[in-house]
C-alpha cells in the first residue's frame, strides 16, 4: 500500500528532476547553441545537403506551415502504401496480411497525427516492416512535427519585432537528432535489459507445462516502444500496449516507461522558460498544469486503490484495488498513475485497460483529455495552453479595464477568434461526433459495437471520440472500433483536431511577432503572477470542464452513482 | 507547396535510413550484449522448452497454483483485457462465479479471504504473477492434493516472493510459472 504510493511518488520526483536539465538542453538547441550534442552535426548538416535544404534561411509562419503541412501529406501516403501492401512486403514472419482501405486510412491517419489510436492488433494486425517503417517512424517524425510547430511559437515569442520564424525543416531535424533519437536509444537499451524483446523471429510456438500448445509474438518490440513513450505517441508493439509482461516486463520498466510519458511534455515547459529566459513564467505554466494533474491524479488513485464497490459487496478481499484489467506487477495506485499521465499529455499507451476502470477514473481521464493541455502532447500541448493564455489575458484585461498584452504584444479581435475556434473545436468535434454515434445506434442497436451495456457503453463512446479529437490514442477498448464508421469518422476528427490546433497557434504567434513591441510598463498585466495562473487555470476550468459536464453526467457520473 | 514537395521527399528518405534502418540495428546491436540477448528468456524443463520466463500461462489443475482468469486464455499469439465495465451485470455474474468456483475448490478458505485478483481478468490475459496473498490462499489446497506438510508450501512461496524494487517502490509479487515448476521438484 504505501509501497505503491511511494512507487508513484518516485515517478513524478524522477521526471522533474530529469526535465529541468533537459528544458535547458532543448532551449539551447533551438537557440542553436553549443551541446554535448554536437557531434552530430555534420550527419545533419549532410542530410541537408541531401535535401537541398538551406537550414539557415528564415521563413515567414505561412512558408513553415506550408513545409510541416507538405511533408506530412507525403508521409500519408508513405503509411497507407505500407499498411495496404504489408501482406508481400518483407519482415512478415507470421503471414499477417495487408489491412483493408478503411482501417488503412484510420491507422494511417491516427499515427500522422500523433495519435497512434489502433483499430487493429500489433500481433495480428501489422507485420514488423510496418512497425518499423511505418508506426515506428511516424513516432520520430510526427512528435518531431509537433516540437517544430511549438519551437515556431517560442521563437515568435521572443522576438521584438519579426515576420521571420526560423526555419521548419531546421527545428524538425533537430528535434529528431538531438532530443527523440538520445532518448529513445537510451531509452531501448534500458528496456532490452530487462527482457523486452528485439528479435527478428516469428512467433514461438509452445507446450506450456499443463500441456496447452501456445504461441508467443515477439519482434523488434523494444526500439518502437521506447519512441512510443517518449514521443507522446502511445501506439504499442503488441495488442494491449504496455500492460504486456513483454512490452513492460517489471516495475523498474514501468518507471522508465512511465517517466517517459511525461517527460518532453514537461521539458518543453521549462524549455520556454530558458528559452525567453522568463523562467517565473515557465513555473507559472508547470504550477497551472501540475495542479490540473494532481486533483485529477489524488482522485483516481484514491478510486482504483478503493476497488470496485460491486465487487466489494461480494466480500472479497480488495486490499489490493480494483484489479480488473491490472497486471499485478504494477498494482492499482501505478496504473491509476499512468492512466492519468496517459491522458494528460496525448500519449494515449496503457498498462491497464481504462475500461475496466472504476467510474470516476474513467470521468477524470477523460477530463484530462478534454482540456488536452495539461503538460499535454510534445509540442503540441504547449500549443494548446497557449491558447489558454490568450484567452486568459484577454479576459483578464477586460476585467481590470487594462489593453491585452502578453509579452509586450496587443491582443486584439483577430488573435481572440483564431483562439476561441481552436478552444471549441475540440469540445465540437468531440460532442457532435458522440452524439451521432450515440443516435446511429439507438436506430440500430444491433451494430454490436458496445461492450458493455447503459452508461458505461455511452462512456465507450465518448472516451473513443475525445481520445481522438485530443490525439490521444488511448481506448475503452471494449468498443468494437474495427468498422468503416468507427475508422472513418474517428479518421476525420484525428486530421481536424491535429493540423487546426498547430496551425491556429502559429498563426497568432506569427501575427502577433508582426506587431510593435511595447515595452513592459506600470499599466501592463503581469502574466507570470500566481494570480494570473489563477486566472488561467479558471480559463480552462470553464471551457474545458464545464462544457463537457452534461456529457460527463450521462456516461461516468451516472454509472459512479448507480454503483453506490 | 511546390517548392517545398522535394525537400520532403529527401527528408523522408534520409530519415528514414537513419530512424527505420539505423536505429534498430544499434538497439539490436546493444539487445546482443542483454542477458536474454532480445530472444525473451525461456524455461525448460528436461531440455523442453515450457515457457517464456516472463509471460504467463494456464493453470487450472489443482495441484497447481492458479494464474489469474485470461480473456485470451494466455495465448501469447495476442493479448488481451476483458474490458468490462465495472458495473456491468454480465461481468458481475461471471466474478461471482469464479469465486464459487474456488471455493469449491478451496473449502477450507473462507471467502473474505479471496484475493480480488484470482476471480478478475488481467490486463494483458498474459500476467506472469500473483500477489503474495493470492499464492498464501491456494496453499491449503495444494498441500492436500501433493501430500506436503502446509509449511514446507509456504516456504517456497516466501523464497519466490520478489518484494518491492528496492524494498520501497512498488507491490510484491509471485511468478506463478517459478512457484509451479519449483512445486514439481520437490
Amino acid at each position: 500500500m504505501l509501497q505503491e504510493i511511494l512507487g508513484i511518488g518516485l515517478i513524478f520526483v524522477l521526471t522533474v528532476l530529469l526535465a529541468l536539465p533537459l528544458g535547458r538542453y532543448i532551449a539551447k538547441v533551438y537557440l542553436g547553441q553549443p551541446t554535448w550534442l554536437d557531434f552530430m552535426s555534420p550527419l545533419e548538416n549532410f542530410i541537408y545537403k541531401v535535401c537541398r535544404i538551406n537550414p539557415k534561411k528564415e521563413m515567414t509562419w505561412q512558408e513553415n506551415l506550408a513545409a510541416l503541412l507538405t511533408i506530412n501529406f507525403v508521409w500519408f501516403f508513405w503509411m497507407m502504401f505500407i499498411l495496404m501492401n504489408q501482406g508481400w512486403l518483407p519482415l512478415n514472419p507470421d503471414g499477417n496480411p495487408s489491412m483493408s482501405a478503411d482501417l488503412a486510412f484510420n491507422t494511417a491517419v491516427s499515427f500522422l497525427v500523433n495519435c497512434n489510436l489502433q483499430h487493429y492488433s500489433g500481433e495480428t494486425g501489422v507485420t514488423y516492416f510496418s512497425q518499423l517503417a511505418g508506426l515506428m517512424f511516424m513516432q520520430f517524425v510526427t512528435a518531431g512535427t509537433g516540437m517544430a510547430a511549438a519551437a515556431m511559437v517560442f521563437k515568435a515569442m521572443k522576438e521584438h519585432q519579426t515576420s521571420q520564424l526560423g526555419n521548419f525543416y531546421s527545428y524538425f531535424l533537430k528535434s529528431c537528432t538531438r532530443i527523440l533519437l538520445p532518448v529513445a536509444l537510451v531509452s531501448a537499451v534500458i528496456l532490452v535489459f530487462n527482457g523486452t524483446p528485439m528479435n527478428w523471429e516469428g512467433k514461438a510456438n509452445i507446450v506450456t507445462v499443463q500441456g496447452d500448445s501456445v504461441q508467443v509474438s515477439r519482434g523488434p518490440a523494444a526500439a518502437m516502444i521506447a519512441i512510443k513513450q517518449a514521443g507522446t505517441n502511445g501506439g504499442g508493439y503488441f495488442g494491449v500496449n504496455s500492460a504486456h509482461p513483454l512490452e513492460n516486463p517489471n516495475y523498474l520498466t514501468n518507471i522508465v516507461e512511465n517517466i517517459l510519458i511525461i517527460l518532453i511534455p514537461i521539458a518543453f515547459v521549462f524549455a520556454l522558460g530558458f528559452y525567453l529566459n522568463r523562467k517565473k513564467l515557465a513555473w507559472m505554466i508547470f504550477g497551472v498544469m501540475t495542479l490540473g494533474f494532481f486533483l485529477l491524479l489524488s482522485v483516481s488513485v484514491y478510486f482504483e486503490m478503493q476497488g470496485n464497490p460491486a465487487i466489494t459487496k461480494m466480500n472479497i478481499n480488495q486490499s489490493l484495488g480494483s484489479m480488473e484489467g491490472k497486471e499485478i506487477r504494477f498494482g492499482a495506485a501505478a496504473s491509476a498513475f499512468w492512466g492519468i499521465t496517459t491522458t494528460t499529455t496525448s500519449n494515449g499507451s496503457v498498462n491497464a485497460m481504462h475500461d475496466s476502470m472504476t467510474p470516476l477514473s474513467g470521468a477524470m481521464q477523460l477530463i484530462d483529455m478534454m482540456i488536452n493541455a495539461l503538460y499535454g502532447g510534445v509540442g503540441v500541448g504547449f500549443l494548446n495552453f497557449y491558447i489558454f493564455i490568450i484567452i486568459a489575458v484577454f479576459i483578464s484585461g477586460l476585467m481590470v479595464g487594462r489593453t491585452p498584452e502578453f509579452l509586450g504584444k496587443k491582443i486584439e479581435a483577430k488573435e481572440m477568434k483564431i483562439a476561441t475556434i481552436i478552444a471549441l473545436l475540440h469540445t465540437f468535434l468531440i460532442l457532435s461526433f458522440t452524439a451521432l454515434s450515440s443516435y446511429v445506434f439507438t436506430q440500430d442497436p444491433s451494430v454490436g459495437w458496445l461492450n458493455n451495456p447503459g452508461f458505461h457503453g455511452f462512456s465507450e463512446m465518448l472516451y473513443e471520440y475525445t481520445s481522438s479529437s485530443a490525439n490521444n490514442g488511448s481506448g475503452f477498448e471494449g468498443l468494437g472500433d474495427n468498422t468503416p464508421f468507427w475508422n472513418i469518422t474517428c479518421g476525420i476528427v484525428l486530421i481536424m483536431s491535429r493540423y487546426l490546433p498547430i496551425i491556429g497557434p502559429i498563426a497568432i504567434a506569427g501575427i502577433l511577432a508582426n506587431k510593435k513591441y511595447i515595452p513592459e510598463s506600470a499599466g501592463t498585466l503581469k502574466t507570470d503572477t500566481a494570480t494570473f495562473g489563477f486566472m488561467v487555470f479558471a480559463v480552462i476550468f470553464i471551457i474545458a470542464a464545464l462544457s463537457f459536464f452534461p456529457a460527463l453526467a450521462l456516461g461516468p457520473l451516472a454509472e459512479f452513482f448507480s454503483l453506490r | 507547396m511546390k517548392t517545398h514537395i522535394v525537400p520532403a521527399l529527401l527528408m523522408t528518405a534520409t530519415l528514414f535510413v537513419l530512424l527505420v534502418v539505423i536505429y534498430p540495428l544499434i538497439v539490436w546491436g546493444f539487445a546482443q550484449f542483454a542477458p536474454e540477448k532480445g530472444q525473451g528468456e525461456t524455461v525448460s524443463v528436461n531440455g523442453k522448452v515450457v515457457g517464456f520466463a516472463k509471460v504467463g500461462q494456464k493453470f487450472t489443475e489443482d495441484k497447481y497454483f492458479w494464474s489469474r482468469p485470461s480473456a485470451v486464455e494466455y495465448n501469447a499469439a495476442s493479448s488481451g483485457g476483458s474490458n468490462k465495465g465495472p458495473s456491468n451485470s454480465d461481468y458481475l455474474a461471471q466474478v461471482q462465479a469464479r469465486i464459487d468456483t474456488f471455493l469449491v475448490h478451496n473449502p477450507t478458505i473462507p471467502k473474505s479471504a479471496i484475493p480480488a485478483e484470482l476471480v478478475t481478468a488481467s490486463g494483458s490475459g498474459l500476467d506472469p504473477d500473483l500477489s503474495p496473498q493470492g499464492a498464501e490462499v491456494q496453499v491449503a489446497r495444494i498441500a492436500k492434493i501433493r501430500n506436503l506438510p502446509e509449511d514446507k508450501v509456504n516456504e517456497l512461496v516466501k523464497t519466490h516472493t520478489q518484494g518491492p524494487l528496492l524494498g520501497l517502490f512498488g507491490p510484491s509479487k509471485v511468478n506463478i510459472l517459478a512457484l509451479n515448476l519449483a512445486l514439481d521438484n520437490l
